[in-house]
């Protein structure tokens, strides 16, 4: 399979294995594309998470991943690209439903943004929250002090 | 502190005025089911939007006990960071404990010995009746047959006492470690063990006898919340929840870790999709759960309980995902080692994070109260919602 879509796209795909896993490096151009490839031809119609990485040192400084299992193969692949601070990623709700909160989870951690969710604010943190956490540059006793002074009335969380 | 961009509708109230309307007349009531309710099995607000008692929508807003577990992960070793992956999933911190061990392992890429799967195995699914119960004695006293809760934690103790003979800890046990196991089984393990079998078989039967037929439980459960497994596959929802709505899939079964090949087992699935059938199919697991325990404590090795794993662990740089069936859902572990002592990112797959997705479409022309009869059979623990 991964030959097929290595034949397809060419360059823009790279597999790789770790660990007796398989996954694959897209480029960011080729992603709304490979994962509709990958949903209605492959049969992977589960997605299992959406994650994201982040790596202040590399100039295409977030790695955005995507679990996926088919259930009529039995085999899950991770879906890898890259992309710049501050650039967005098409939304994969229209494909899975479920990606849904997942993609709200990584817009509320790391601050990517994904083009036509349906609701893309904050899930996890209060709607008013300054900062993403999960990046590396935010520090782990790190909060939002000006919205813990208005909303709770205290100095600090701290 | 309320933020308007969270309400779903914006009723205003001058409006309704101009037109000679009251506000109850108005056709959406936009009620908050707040995070402070007996019935959200935590911290969850759901912000229902109702015509009179039938519910034409929810949104669920959560993160009230988000406690950036994630973030720690990057701040902790491997070893420090197998008490955290407990204290998500509260009520089955076991099975999480063996999901994040079985990551590490494979970045590490060791296996425990076969003592330690056996003894993982069976301690693992001792956890998962005892995450069935809590869920029964819970999700029946929500809906109004009081008397369950009372049984099924009595049964609980049981476990829990298992449990704090075995590693001293009855909720967050820590039972596991990277590579196998700490603590060797105490003397008398498996008599108590197979002593609980025999004291737990019967009373899932009284459980039923209670409930199965119960013509108020069958009114209230049947064609409640119906989802279909297409909705189901389409929204990543796993577990007991898919198995309902007929997907015969079990990671037991289909991915196998930790020596589950080495059993058998059946895999429980229901027709309809709806709460009754959910509860029968976590009744069912219930069962097959015992079976489990039983050929594993019949078949318990001997030998070491630990493999060889480095006293300081830095795992070569690479990645793993690996998920488990946790007695909620697929529980997945996607773990970024960077070559140092402490991980570069450790991303937890909730279940009941994915499943809470589907209240929206599951409570959609529902009544009210069915909408706490839904929050309790997808079976949510807040904790690992928020972690």
């Amino acid at each position: 399979m991964v030959a097929r879509l290595k034949g397809s796209y060419g360059s823009g795909i790279e597999p790789l294995t770790y660990a007796g896993q398989n996954y694959m490096v897209v480029d960011r151009s080729l992603i709304p594309e490979v994962l509709q490839v990958l949903r209605n031809e492959e049969q992977f119609d589960y997605c299992v998470d959406i994650t994201a990485l982040h790596y202040p040192q590399r100039e295409k400084q977030f790695e955005v991943v995507w679990v996926l299992y088919s259930f009529a193969r039995n085999e899950r692949i991770r879906v890898k690209t890259q992309i710049a601070d501050g650039a967005t990623l098409p939304s994969s709700v229209p494909i899975w439903a479920g990606a849904n909160w997942l993609e709200r989870e990584v817009f509320d951690m790391f601050g990517i943004k994904f083009d036509g969710h349906p609701d893309m604010k904050r899930i996890l943190l209060p709607d008013g929250w300054k900062g993403h956490p999960l990046r590396k540059d935010y520090g782990i006793l790190q909060q939002d002090n000006e919205w813990v002074q208005i909303n709770l009335g205290i100095e600090s969380g701290q | 502190m309320t933020d308007p961009n969270t309400t779903l509708a914006h009723v205003d109230i001058a409006d309704l005025a101009a037109h000679d309307k009251t506000y109850l007349d108005a056709n959406e009531l936009v009620i908050n089911m707040g995070p402070q309710h007996p019935a959200t099995h935590g911290v969850l607000r759901v912000i229902l939007r109702l015509d009179g008692e039938k519910v034409l929508g929810l949104e669920c807003v959560i993160g009230y006990l988000h406690r950036g577990v994630e973030k720690i992960g990057e701040h902790r070793t491997y070893t420090m960071f197998n008490p955290y992956a407990d204290r998500m999933d509260y009520v089955a911190a076991v099975s999480n404990g063996l999901g994040y061990c079985e990551t590490v392992e494979k970045l590490l890429n060791v296996e425990a010995p076969p003592r330690a799967q056996y003894v993982r195995v069976i301690l693992t699914e001792l956890n998962r009746i005892a995450s069935h119960l809590l869920w029964l004695g819970t999700h029946a006293l929500d809906i109004g047959a009081i008397t369950p809760l009372f049984y099924t934690f009595r049964d609980r103790e049981e476990i829990l006492k298992i449990y704090e003979k075995y590693c001293g800890a009855r909720l967050t046990t820590h039972a596991f470690r990277i590579g196998g196991l700490q603590y060797e089984t105490y003397t008398g393990f498996e008599k108590e063990v197979k002593n609980f079998l025999n004291f737990f078989r019967p009373k899932i039967d009284e459980y039923e006898e209670l409930l199965t037929t119960n013509r108020i439980w069958v009114e209230r459960t049947k064609n409640v919340g119906a989802i279909s497994a297409e909705d189901c596959i389409a929204l990543g929802v796993t577990g007991p929840v898919l198995r309902a709505s007929g997907v015969k899939w079990d990671l037991r079964k289909a991915q196998p870790y930790a020596n589950y090949k080495n059993f058998d087992f059946d895999i429980p699935i229901g027709e309809n999709g709806d709460t009754y059938d959910r509860y029968l199919v976590r009744m069912a697991e219930m069962r097959q759960s015992v079976r489990i325990i039983e050929q594993a404590v019949d078949a318990l090795p001997e030998g070491p309980i630990m493999a060889k794993v480095p006293k300081v662990m830095k795992p070569p740089a690479g990645e793993v995902y690996h998920s488990i069936e946790a007695p909620k859902g697929e529980r997945g572990y996607f773990i970024v080692s960077d070559g140092s002592t402490q991980p570069y990112r450790v991303r937890v797959r909730p279940p009941s994070f994915v499943n809470l997705q589907a209240l929206d479409l599951m409570c959609r022309g529902e009544l009210v109260a069915d909408v706490i009869a839904v929050i309790g059979t997808l079976d949510i623990v807040l904790g690992e919602v928020d972690r």
